[in-house]
């Protein structure tokens, strides 16, 4: 099973859980539509996609509402800490959440809990907590934009928005800062490094990058980074090794991009859209 | 990995309980004592700590308080006339919040990033059409607040978020204010 934690921007939302069927532009989960516009919400939309492309099971997701006060993440990370150690799941994705290192790694004493160990994916605010906790290495994939980067390279930074201002945030640094990243024991053992040009690295280095098809506007939208973990995190549920998978999710992120035609003021979901077809292509090689 | 090996586990010398803690500093010990209280009162998890020695500015107590609800404490202490002097993170101390703002014209678009942040207007319309980036569970709530606004209309997400990349958003904001509208 493919299992998907976050957070919705809804602070009446309970802990929830339960399939994800996308619906249009909203998902259905435990009885509720959730609009899938940014944020957990497009990942979760974006795992579905590519999910039913694959003919996997729907995504199950995890999820709570929390506007930023961090009272719905905290509930959620109790609930996990609770039910996790009897759960099995095969690929976990930890995503918009308050980063709490805390509570970061009870969750993660649950993981370790289970009979068998799910792959590990994290993104946006749990990627952050994984770092500052010191146990990013437990981490099958994180997928951070150049400025999460950053933050990952710089070993005193606790957030990105501290991180130190010799390490710039320019597309020309990501390399050496992926080398940071991993001297320092601050990624996890594959990295998607989203921006003009994407990476896929590990350990020794850079191993793919992708920079085309390429839409501009893609870089303004806010969601292109989580359509392309959702996408990876199917691929994974469906036994690609970790790093040809987000090379394959890179690609098909950006086939889905091109097929959408954005503009700036685009939304996410117009992309979404064009996932089945875009990973279709990227599976058979086009667009390479 | 063993169930309690991986806490043994440690990459920078940092202690990771600590690691997204920061420190508000204070002119003197009666606003600390103060700040504690509302901060408590409030329900947010603080402690009264001593400063390391370069960040001391005459006070030698300091509050600890999760770094990530920065924007939110702080807004409550403004409220409350206990404004710190200084809000520092834990892990180092003189780490300083990014000051970089990196501006993209798309045309008919701009795009101006702090930090994680980025946020996008229609120039033709001053409407805010795109908020990308962060990690806090606050973005998606302020980005569904902003978009559709128009930039001299829409709140500031200094005021409506919590965290620190509400607080990176709203820097962006603000940039993006300076860009496009008249001062």
């Amino acid at each position: 099973m493919l299992a998907i934690v976050g957070t919705v921007p809804d602070p009446s939302l309970p802990v929830v859980e339960g399939s994800a069927v996308l619906d249009g532009d909203a998902l259905t989960t435990a009885g509720r539509r959730i609009p899938a516009d940014r944020g957990t919400p497009a990942l979760l939309a974006a795992a579905c996609a590519a999910s039913a492309t694959l003919d996997l099971p729907a995504p199950h997701a995890f999820l709570v509402g929390d506007q930023g006060q961090g009272h719905g993440s905290r509930a959620l990370f109790a609930h996990l800490t609770d039910t996790l150690p009897d759960r099995h799941i095969a690929t976990l994705v930890f995503h918009y959440l308050m980063p709490d290192v805390m509570w970061h790694d009870k969750v993660l004493f649950a993981v370790e809990a289970m009979a068998v160990r799910p792959r590990l994916i994290a993104d946006a605010g749990f990627m952050y907590a994984a770092k500052m906790s010191g146990q990013a290495p437990a981490y099958d994939l994180f997928t951070p934009d150049a400025g999460e980067l950053a933050f990952l390279a710089d070993e005193s930074a606790p957030h990105p928005f501290y991180t130190r201002g010799f390490i710039l945030h320019g597309d020309n640094d990501v390399p050496d800062l992926i080398r940071r990243a991993y001297r320092g024991g601050n990624a996890a053992r594959c990295l998607l490094v989203k921006g003009s040009v994407d990476r896929v690295a590990d350990q020794g280095g850079v191993l793919h990058t992708v920079d085309s098809p390429c839409e501009e506007a893609m870089e303004a939208m806010g969601g292109t980074g989580d359509t392309v973990a959702g996408i990876a995190a199917a691929l994974v549920q469906a036994g690609h090794a970790v790093a040809p998978a987000a090379h394959l999710a890179a690609r098909a992120n950006r086939l889905a991009g091109q097929l959408a035609r954005p503009n700036p003021g685009s939304r996410i979901i117009e992309i979404i859209a064009h996932i089945p077809q875009a990973l279709r292509q990227a599976m058979n090689g086009v667009g390479q | 990995m063993g169930l309690f090996s991986f806490l043994k586990q440690r990459t920078s010398g940092q202690d990771p309980a600590r690691a997204d803690r920061g420190l508000l500093l204070f002119e003197n010990t009666s606003e600390v004592i103060r700040a504690e209280k509302i901060l408590r009162a409030a329900g947010f998890a603080v402690a009264v700590k001593g400063p390391p020695p370069e960040v001391r500015t005459g006070c030698d107590l300091a509050v600890e308080y999760p770094l990530i609800e920065g924007l939110n404490i702080l807004r409550r202490l403004e409220e409350a006339k206990v404004p710190p002097l200084d809000a520092i993170p834990v892990t180092g101390p003189l780490l300083t919040p990014v000051d970089l703002y990196h501006v993209k014209d798309f045309g008919d678009h701009l795009m101006v990033r702090a930090a994680n942040m980025k946020i996008t207007v229609d120039k033709r319309t001053g409407v805010i059409v795109n908020v990308s980036g962060g990690g806090c569970p606050d973005v998606p709530w302020l980005a569904a607040r902003l978009i559709g606004q128009r930039l001299d209309e829409a709140p500031s997400p200094r005021e409506t978020g919590h965290t620190l990349c509400g607080y990176a958003l709203g820097l962006a904001f603000e940039e993006m204010k300076r860009q496009c509208l008249p001062s």
